[in-house]
């Protein structure tokens, strides 16, 4: 059995019986024999490090890494630079609690406010809070910052990420909100339905850009049309696209949110990745969860706190704005020193290159008989409707190594390409597939 | 100084080959036209950046961790390798099943493992936090009450020394809250909590041990009172480090609960989280769980429930997390699990003995895994708070307690020694209250200026909060 217990059994006796006590029995003996358990725990015996080394190693290898991969869909693998492994194993980082104790606490302070500066950068917005769960959390906090006494109600585009639309349904399920779908019409939103159906008891509007099938959505219009009603426009964004595409302020957006995970953050069977939220001032003080502020000591010299906590669950109870109090602040920090590392030359190379990359795939896939989808302009994912069934082509290249893109449907595959797949991988996909 | 007072334009790191296709950009009217403010700098510069902010912050790798409500144990090396295996970190979440055979078999064995330990019947691990776990249980009683009919139950109860976490979690359930005070002894007012049970309850939120160390021993009989007037009991796990193997919430009474891995499982903590919060439930809720359970014997599968209650969020949650937790299940095992718990008890219990003839206990009672005392009479006496105690510890190379909580008590200080700390660090510890109670006595006025030996003494909340700086400008 493994223990990380300094104490020895003799040692154990020894303070129990300082402090008035026999054995561990006694010092449980307050406790009603009827609830305790009986015959012990019916889970296995402990390991030494080495057997559990082992055993977990062996777990594993049941799993298949795919060298090549094509398959985003939520989950993207890009390049992650040798330094964010090296920083966030940084020991008084990693095994350090939420920083209530700002005065040793300061790295992890100031950590969480520069990447607050950065996400505010990259979005366009002005006010950033330290982090919450993932994207599709993100997205559903979003939506109830934006709920008003007299607005109550949310749309959603139907071309959003489906695990952020089941995920914003349950949070309304919850607070009571309601929630309109608007249908999805050749790829993108249907903005004729958004006029239609958008009212005074709107409280906001959800798009993501690029969409779930990688198409950009007519940004600034939607934008126009959602102000005009009087409600919030909140834009889901891929982080990574941010290098090169409009930001959601340039688009017009209160709030943007989205997954952090692009930006350093390994795919590993979906978390932990982020969920950043950014916003203009005048929303600052509804966004939920840890924001960072600055301020100076007694002695006058800058330093960071927590702040703005009067919106925060310790403070307010049932009138907090949330009830998040753990995020994901080392994921935050793997994304600051992403960005960092790359800086912005390799933030907008690393965009370029995915979008560049999608569409020599895409022109290379309609070739042999794989039809793109997309009507309007994608950026690094887009959708192949093929006679060969899905299942048919992704099995011929699961069996060459490549997880191929994700079936949509029985012909209907979802591709992604980012700076990490090689035009010889992109070759070696369309070589396979003309032979299925 | 911040890393962006320290870019120099043209410097920076080699990440990307270039193009080998032909590039492609947007359109002008979807082409970003902000300039990106990115900081500038050499790899090594970088590094050091870090590394200086990792030296102006403390882990439970630096020293005692005692922050009650939180479970500062240590985080075993081990862990972190097994997360890191590239078997896990690898790995898409989209795969076809017959690729992540591995992963599902990390949740089925991690589910069996919890299930047994806290009595449950099934677990998810799609919640991220322990909030989120909350959350998530929370739907879980609102979709039985729904499935059967049962709308008027609007009402969650939660006592007020509960974590603040409780009552948020149970508005954004859309439940009103229903606060109860506790009772002299601390724990439930069987009483009061008789008075509010109604049919308009849909369930009551508690921890037990409850949040000021003491196991509420009337805990059949306040399960039953909820379960008499139809609605359900959630616990909120954050407590579990005390009683494993010990009794079981399922035992207990409860229908519904979560844990939090980084606190109980040894995950650490990363200055914030990620945490991951999974709910387990008897079978009467299973139904309702969100995202998949892992169901097989030889070749493992995803199913899920034709009236689960949906998504909590993207995939199945803080998967590498589970990994760390898995990880230290399997070293502990049968008897290590519940070794941990008593010899949490047992330092607790300790350090709260060392103390007691100088600082007054809330209650003087044997307490479970964290003990909570009051400086009120310290702070009458000398004009020393529970704060100035706390800056004093810093300056001793100490984390503090929690401090003003539970609500309950005046200027209270939350001890959790945890089972990881040997002998000499709780002797050390003790003598270190105990030196600066002396001070307090002798010379407040050093106290109220602690600490002076951090990288910035106390900082200015209020400023932070009525001014807010909240990024770094641009010039």
């Amino acid at each position: 059995m493994g223990s990380y217990i300094p104490n020895t059994e003799n040692e154990q006796s020894q303070m129990l019986s300082e402090i008035g006590f026999q054995s561990m029995e006694e010092l449980f003996g307050h406790i009603p024999d009827e609830v305790k358990v009986k015959d012990g725990l019916n889970i296995p015996e402990g390991m030494s490090e080495l057997e559990v080394r082992k055993s977990m190693q062996k777990i594993a290898g049941k799993n298949r890494v795919f060298e090549t991969i094509f398959r985003g869909a939520g989950a993207y693998r890009h390049f992650i630079p040798s330094i964010v492994k090296s920083v966030i194993s940084k020991e008084n980082l990693l095994t350090a609690y939420t920083p209530y104790q700002a005065e040793i606490s300061q790295g992890i302070l100031q950590s969480i406010f520069e990447y607050q500066t950065m996400i505010c950068d990259l979005t366009g917005m002005d006010t950033s809070n330290a982090s919450v769960y993932d994207g599709a959390t993100a997205a559903a906090e979003g939506i109830a910052m934006c709920k008003e006494r007299k607005r109550k109600k949310a749309m959603i585009s139907a071309t959003v990420l489906p695990y952020v639309l089941e995920t914003v349904k349950t949070y309304c399920f919850g607070n009571g909100m309601e929630l309109v779908v608007i249908p999805e019409k050749d790829g993108v939103t249907d903005v004729e339905f958004l006029k239609e159906n958008i009212d005074k008891e709107t409280a906001c509007v959800y798009i993501q850009h690029p969409n779930y099938y990688g198409n950009l959505e007519d940004a600034e219009n939607i934008g126009n049309i959602v102000h005009e009603a009087g409600a919030k426009y909140i834009m889901g964004v891929n982080p990574i696209s941010l290098g090169v595409l409009k930001t959601p302020r340039e688009y017009g957006a209160d709030v943007a949110v989205g997954d952090g995970q692009p930006l350093g953050l390994s795919i590993a069977f979906g978390g932990p990745y982020l969920g950043f939220m950014a916003c203009v001032e005048g929303m600052t003080r509804k966004l939920p969860g840890r924001i960072v502020g600055q301020t100076v000591d007694h002695n006058g010299k800058t330093g960071y706190v927590l702040t703005l906590q009067a919106r925060e669950q310790h403070i307010r109870r049932e009138k907090a704005s949330s009830n998040v109090c753990s995020n994901q602040a080392l994921c935050a920090l793997a994304v600051s020193v992403y960005m960092a590392a790359m800086g912005n030359e390799g933030l907008a190379n690393a965009a370029i290159q995915s979008t560049s990359k999608a569409h020599y795939l895409a022109a290379e896939l309609e070739k042999i008989g794989f039809a793109v989808e997309n009507k309007t302009d994608f950026f690094h994912e887009f959708v192949t409707k093929s006679e060969t069934p899905a299942e048919t082509a992704l099995k011929a290249l699961e069996e060459q190594g490549i997880l191929g893109g994700y079936p949509l449907d029985d012909h209907r595959i979802l591709w992604c390409c980012t700076e990490v797949n090689s035009k010889e991988e992109m070759d070696a996909v369309v070589r396979i597939l003309k032979e299925v | 100084m911040l890393v962006f007072e320290k870019s120099r334009p043209g410097r920076g790191c080699s990440m990307l080959p270039a193009c080998d296709v032909e590039i492609v950009l947007p359109k002008e009217k979807d082409k970003r036209e902000l300039a990106l403010h990115m900081p500038e700098l050499s790899e090594n510069e970088l590094s050091r950046h870090y590394t200086e902010l990792a030296k102006k912050s403390h882990g439970v790798n630096d020293g005692f961790y005692p922050l009650g409500s939180c479970t500062m144990k240590y985080n075993p090396k081990i862990n972190e390798d097994m997360a890191a295996l590239p078997g896990f970190t690898e790995v898409h979440p989209l795969q076809p099943a017959h690729t992540v055979q591995g992963c599902m078999e990390v949740m089925k064995e991690t589910e069996e493992y919890l299930c047994e330990i806290t009595g449950m019947d099934h677990m998810t691990f799609q919640p991220a936090a322990g909030a989120h776990g909350e959350f998530t249980g929370l739907l879980l009683i609102k979709a039985y009450h729904e499935s059967r009919g049962d709308k008027k139950r609007t009402k969650i109860i939660v006592p007020d020394s509960a974590h603040g976490t409780n009552p948020a979690s149970a508005v954004m359930a859309g439940y009103s809250v229903v606060s109860i005070p506790s009772g002299e002894d601390g724990c439930v007012d069987l009483e009061k909590l008789r008075a509010v049970a109604g049919d308009d309850i849909a369930g009551l939120m508690l921890t037990n041990p409850n949040t000021v160390g003491l196991f509420d021993k009337n805990i059949l009989e306040i399960t039953n009172i909820v379960h008499g007037c139809g609605g359900l009991c959630y616990y909120d796990g954050a407590n579990l480090n005390a009683v494993m193997g010990t009794v079981r919430p399922g035992d207990m009474g409860f229908d519904v609960i979560h844990l939090n891995l980084h606190k109980t499982f040894s995950t650490p903590h990363g200055g914030g989280g990620p945490g991951s919060g999974p709910v387990g439930c008897k079978e009467c809720l299973t139904e309702f769980l969100p995202s998949v359970l892992v169901e097989g014997e030889e070749t493992l599968s995803f199913v899920k429930s034709e009236h689960s209650i949906g998504e909590m969020k993207s995939f199945y949650g803080n998967f590498l997390v589970v990994v760390r937790a898995l990880t230290y299940l399997k070293t502990l095992g049968r008897e290590g699990i519940p070794k941990a718990s008593q010899n949490a008890v047992l330092n607790a219990n300790y350090m709260m003995n060392k103390l007691k003839d100088l600082y007054t206990m809330a209650y003087d009672e044997v307490c479970m895994h964290e003990f909570v005392m009051s400086l009120s009479d310290l702070k009458k006496k000398t004009g020393v708070s529970a704060m100035d105690i706390a800056k004093g510890l810093l300056d001793n190379g100490i984390h503090p307690p929690t401090m003003y909580f539970p609500l309950i008590v005046d200027e209270a200080l939350m001890v959790e020694p945890t089972e990881t700390e040997s002998r000499e660090t709780l002797d050390e510890a003790i003598q270190v209250f105990r030196n600066l109670y002396e001070m307090a006595e002798k010379e407040a006025e050093s106290l109220h200026a602690a600490p002076v030996t951090t990288p910035v003494t106390r900082l200015d909340e209020v400023g932070a909060a009525r001014h807010p700086v909240l990024r770094y400008q641009f010039s």
